[in-house]
C-alpha cells in the first residue's frame, strides 16, 4: 500500500495486516469502509453528471433554433424537470457527500465515519431512488414535466400519472441525505483526534458540519412538501387547492423554505474546497480562518430567512418583499467576507498554477458573478422584470456550475493523487480546465442578456429575435458537455497508472490527509494521531 | 475527548444496508405504482412490490439490530460508539421534528392566511367578492369556499382522554429509565409494561375517534383542509406512536431475556427519547389542532 512516503508520521507505519477488504462485489455491496463508499458517491454522481448533462444538450439542442424541431413541449418540459433533479439530488449533493466520506474522516483524524453501516445504507438507497426517477419518464404520459420546483398545481391538478413515483423517489433522496447528514454530524462532534479542537478543524470540515445541520433541517420539510403533493393529487386533500381552503403559494412556501437552505447546501462545502485549495498553492496560511467559520455560520442563519426572495411575483404583502429583499441582500456580507479572505490569502503568495488552482481562481471569479446578479435578483422591483427569464438561469448556473461544480473539480484534481496514488495527467487536465472555462461562459453568458431581453425559462421555442444568442449558447453547451468527456478520461487514467504521487504532493498543502501515505491507507488512523 | 487512547472500533461489513436498499427501493416503486393503479382503478402490481418491499425491510431490521444486539452483548463497543449513536439518535429525533413542523406549518399557513384571505382579508376583497362570494372565514373550516362541509372535532372527550393518556405514558417511560439506571429491575418492568399499555389504548382510541369523526361527523380526508390537517398530523403522529410502541415491546422482550446494564442500555434511552418525542408533538398537536 505504502508506495511512496515522505513525511509519514510513525503512528501509520505497517498498515498492511488489516488491510482485509473484500474483494468482487460484495466489497462494494457490504462495505462500511468511508473510502470505498465515498468512491462509490463520486461514481454516482458522476454518471448522474453526465446523464443530467445529456438532458440539458437535449435542451440545448431544441433551443438552438427558434421553432419545435426535436423534441415536443411536454418531452422537452421532463428534460427541463428532471435534468434539475439529477444535477441538484444525483449530481451535485452526492459529489459533495462522496468528498466528505473520503476527505472528513482523514481530515480529523478519525478511522472512519462515526456511523459506516449506516454510511453504507445512505448511498445503495440512492441508485434506486434515481432508477423510479428514470424509469417514470418511459411511463405512459411521461415522468415529471412541472419544473424542478414541482409548483402546485402543475405537480398536482396538472401532473402526468406517474407523479406518484417522483414523489417516492424524493423521500428516498431526502432518507439517504439526512441519514448521511447525521454521519457527517456525528462523526465530527465525536470522532475527532485528541487535540483538534473545533477551531482547528479544516474548512471543509466546517463548512459540511454547518451543511449537515441545513440538511436535517430542510430535507424533513421536503419531505413534507411532496407528501402533500402526493395527497392533493390522489387522496383529494386541498392543501394547494383554494376550493378547500388551501392556496397554491403555501406550496411555494413550504417549498422555498426547503429550497433556499438547500442553495446554500450545495455551495458551502464549495467554500471549504476553495478554502483548502487556495492557501495549498498560494504556500500561506488562509487569511482569517475564524471568520470564515463565522460566515460560513452567518450564511447557514440567514438562509432560513429568505426563502420568499423566489416568490416576489407571486404576491406578498409589500412588509414581506421588504424583509425578504434587505434579509437577502444581508447576504452578501458574509460572502463577501469570503470572498476577501480568499483574495487577501493570495495577496503576495508565492503562486502557482496547477489545475487545482486554475479551477479554484475560476471559482473565485465567476462565483462572485453568479452572486452579483443574485443581489440584482434581490432587489423587489427589478425582480419583477427578471422573474423567470433566462437572466434567472444564467444566475443560477453561474453559482451552481461555476460555482459547485467547478469546485467539485478543483476538489477531484486536489485530492486525486491521494485517492489513486497516481498524479493525473496535468497538460490534459489543464486542456480540460482552458475549455470548461472558455465553453462555460460562451454557455452561460449570453443567458444574460437574452434574459434582460425578456426571453422566458423553460419554453422550447422563442421569438425570432433571440436566435443569434441561443446559437452561442447551444455552441458553448456542446463544447461544455464534450469537455466534461474529457474528465471522465483524465480520472480513469490517473485510476490506472501514472506518476506515482508523494504522500504530499502540493507543497503548500496543509492538513492530516497529506500525513499519509498516497493511496490512502484503506483504514487511515487506527489509534488516534496526536495534533499539535 | 482528550483521554480517548483506545483503539477505534469499526464495525464490520455488514449485508444488511444493501438488503435495506433494496427493500426501501421496492417500497417506493411498488408504493408509486400501487398509488397510481388506485387512482386509475386498476389492479396492477403495485401493492404485490409495496408489501415484497416491507418483508425485505423487516427481515433487513430483524437481521440487523440481531447482529447488533449480539455485537452489543460481546462488549464490541466502545464508549465512543455508545455517544456516537446517542447523537446520531438525537439529530434523527431532531429531523423527524422538522418534518412535522411542515405540516404544523401547512395548518398555520391555512388557518391564519389562506383562509383569512379567501375570505376577504388584508387586500383581498376582490378575491372573496369574484371567486367566493358565498364564502365567510372560518376556523375550524367546517364549510370550504367550494362547498364541502363537515362538522368540527372538539377536544373534549377522547382527544382529551388521549393527551391525559400519553402524557401519563411519558412518566412511566421515565420511572421505566430509572429503574433500569439503579438497577431495579422489577420497577424497569412494570412502569415499562404499563408504558406499552398506555400506547396501546391510545391507538385503540385514536382508532374510534377516526371512525366517529368519518361515521358521525362526516369528518374526512377530502373535507377541505381542516380536514387535511387534522388527519394528517394525527396520521403521521399515530404512525410514531405505532412505531414507538413497537420499539417499546422490543425493549420489553429484551429487558425479560435480561438484557441492559444500568451503565449501557442506548437501545432502551433512544426508544424512550423516541417516546418522549411523541408525547411532545401530541401535546403540541393536541393544543394547536384541538383546542384552539
Amino acid at each position: 500500500m505504502s508506495t511512496a512516503g515522505e513525511a509519514i508520521q510513525d503512528h501509520d507505519h505497517d498498515h498492511e495486516h488489516h488491510d482485509h477488504k473484500a474483494t468482487g462485489v460484495t466489497r462494494w455491496l457490504f462495505t462500511t469502509n468511508h473510502k470505498d463508499i465515498g468512491s462509490l458517491y463520486l461514481w454516482f454522481s458522476f454518471i448522474m453528471f453526465l446523464v443530467g448533462g445529456a438532458m440539458a444538450m437535449v435542451i440545448r439542442a431544441e433551443l438552438f433554433q427558434p421553432g419545435l424541431q426535436l423534441v415536443d413541449p411536454h418531452f422537452f418540459n421532463q428534460m427541463t424537470t428532471v435534468h434539475g433533479l439529477i444535477m441538484v439530488f444525483g449530481a451535485v449533493m452526492p459529489a459533495f457527500t462522496g468528498l466528505a466520506n473520503w476527505m472528513i474522516p482523514m481530515m480529523i483524524g478519525a478511522p472512519d465515519m462515526a456511523l459506516p453501516r449506516m454510511n453504507n445504507w445512505s448511498f445503495w438507497i440512492l441508485p434506486f431512488a434515481f432508477a423510479i426517477l428514470l424509469g417514470s419518464l418511459f411511463m405512459e404520459g411521461g415522468g415529471p414535466a412541472f419544473g424542478w420546483t414541482f409548483y402546485a398545481p402543475l405537480s398536482t391538478t396538472y401532473s402526468s400519472d406517474s407523479t406518484a413515483l417522483f414523489v417516492f423517489s424524493v423521500h428516498i433522496m431526502g432518507i439517504s441525505s439526512i441519514m448521511g447528514a447525521i454521519n457527517v454530524i456525528v462523526t465530527i462532534m465525536n470522532m475527532r483526534a485528541p487535540g483538534m479542537s473545533y477551531m482547528k478543524m479544516p474548512l471543509f470540515v466546517w463548512t459540511w458540519f454547518i451543511t449537515a445541520f441545513l440538511l436535517i433541517a430542510v430535507m424533513p420539510v421536503l419531505a413534507g412538501a411532496v407528501t402533500m403533493v402526493l395527497t392533493d393529487k390522489y387522496f383529494g386533500t386541498s392543501f394547494f387547492d383554494a376550493a378547500g381552503g388551501g392556496d397554491p403559494v403555501m406550496f411555494q412556501h413550504i417549498f422555498w423554505f426547503f429550497g433556499h437552505p438547500e442553495v446554500y447546501i450545495m455551495i458551502l462545502p464549495s467554500f471549504g474546497i476553495i478554502s483548502a485549495i487556495i492557501p495549498a498553492f498560494t504556500r500561506k496560511p488562509l487569511f482569517g480562518y475564524a471568520s470564515m467559520v463565522y460566515a460560513t455560520a452567518a450564511i447557514a442563519v440567514l438562509s432560513f430567512l429568505v426563502w420568499a426572495h423566489h416568490m416576489f411575483t407571486t404576491g406578498m404583502p409589500v412588509f414581506a418583499e421588504l424583509f425578504f429583499m434587505y434579509c437577502t441582500m444581508l447576504i452578501a456580507v458574509p460572502t463577501g467576507v469570503k470572498i476577501f479572505n480568499w483574495v487577501a490569502t493570495m495577496w503576495r503568495g508565492s503562486m502557482t498554477f496547477e489545475t487545482p488552482m486554475l479551477f479554484a481562481l475560476a471559482f473565485v471569479i465567476l462565483f462572485t458573478i453568479g452572486g452579483f446578479s443574485g443581489l440584482m435578483l434581490a432587489i423587489t422591483p427589478v425582480d419583477f422584470q427578471y422573474h423567470d427569464t433566462y437572466f434567472v438561469v444564467a444566475h443560477f448556473h453561474y453559482v451552481l456550475v461555476t460555482g459547485a461544480i467547478f469546485s467539485i473539480m478543483a476538489a477531484a484534481y486536489y485530492w486525486l493523487p491521494k485517492w489513486t496514488g497516481n498524479m493525473y495527467d496535468e497538460t490534459l487536465a489543464k486542456w480540460h480546465f482552458w475549455l470548461s472555462l472558455i465553453s462555460v461562459n460562451v454557455l452561460f453568458f449570453p443567458m444574460h442578456f437574452a434574459g434582460l431581453a425578456g426571453m422566458p425559462r423553460r419554453i422550447p421555442d422563442y421569438a425570432l429575435q433571440f436566435a443569434d444568442i441561443n446559437q452561442i449558447v447551444s455552441i458553448g453547451g456542446f463544447a461544455f458537455g464534450l469537455t466534461q468527456l474529457m474528465f471522465l478520461w483524465i480520472v480513469i487514467k490517473c485510476c490506472r497508472g501514472g506518476e506515482k504521487a508523494l504522500a504530499k504532493p502540493w507543497d503548500g498543502a496543509e492538513g492530516l490527509e497529506w500525513t499519509v501515505p498516497s493511496p490512502a491507507p484503506y483504514h487511515t488512523f487506527e489509534t488516534p494521531p496526536e495534533i499539535k | 475527548m482528550a483521554e480517548q487512547q483506545q483503539k477505534y472500533y469499526v464495525p464490520a461489513s455488514s449485508p444488511w444496508p444493501i438488503v435495506g436498499a433494496i427493500g426501501l427501493g421496492l417500497i417506493a416503486f411498488g408504493a408509486g405504482h400501487a398509488v397510481i393503479d388506485m387512482s386509475k382503478e386498476q389492479s396492477g402490481f403495485g401493492m404485490n412490490v409495496l408489501f415484497a418491499g416491507i418483508a425485505v425491510i423487516l427481515v433487513m431490521l430483524f437481521g440487523w439490530f440481531r447482529d447488533q444486539i449480539n455485537e452489543s452483548m460481546q462488549g464490541l463497543y466502545s464508549d465512543q460508539l455508545g455517544n456516537s449513536y446517542r447523537q446520531g439518535m438525537s439529530w434523527f429525533i431532531f429531523s423527524e421534528v422538522m418534518f412535522f413542523a411542515a405540516f404544523f406549518g401547512a395548518l398555520f399557513y391555512a388557518r391564519v392566511i389562506a383562509v383569512e384571505w379567501l375570505g376577504g382579508a388584508s387586500n383581498n376583497a376582490m378575491t372573496n367578492e369574484v371567486l367566493w362570494p358565498d364564502f365567510s372565514a372560518m376556523w375550524p373550516l367546517t364549510e370550504t369556499p367550494g362547498g364541502t362541509t363537515t362538522q368540527a372535532m372538539g377536544w373534549a372527550g377522547l382527544p382529551l382522554y388521549n393527551t391525559i393518556l400519553l402524557v401519563l405514558s411519558s412518566v412511566t417511560c421515565h420511572f421505566a429509565h430509572v429503574g433500569l439506571e439503579k438497577n431495579k429491575r422489577g420497577q424497569l418492568k412494570v412502569m415499562l409494561g404499563i408504558t406499552i399499555v398506555l400506547g396501546l389504548i391510545f391507538l385503540y382510541l385514536q382508532g374510534a375517534e377516526y371512525v366517529h369523526a368519518y361515521n358521525d361527523l362526516g369528518l374526512k380526508l377530502d373535507s377541505g383542509v381542516y380536514g387535511n390537517t387534522f388527519y394528517m398530523l394525527t396520521g403521521f403522529h399515530g404512525m410514531h406512536v405505532t412505531l414507538g410502541t413497537i420499539m417499546l415491546i422490543v425493549m420489553f422482550l429484551r429487558v425479560l431475556k435480561g438484557h441492559f446494564t444500568p451503565e449501557s442500555h442506548f437501545a432502551f434511552q433512544a426508544t424512550s427519547w423516541y417516546w418522549h418525542f411523541v408525547d411532545v408533538v401530541w401535546v403540541c398537536l393536541f393544543f394547536v389542532v384541538y383546542v384552539f
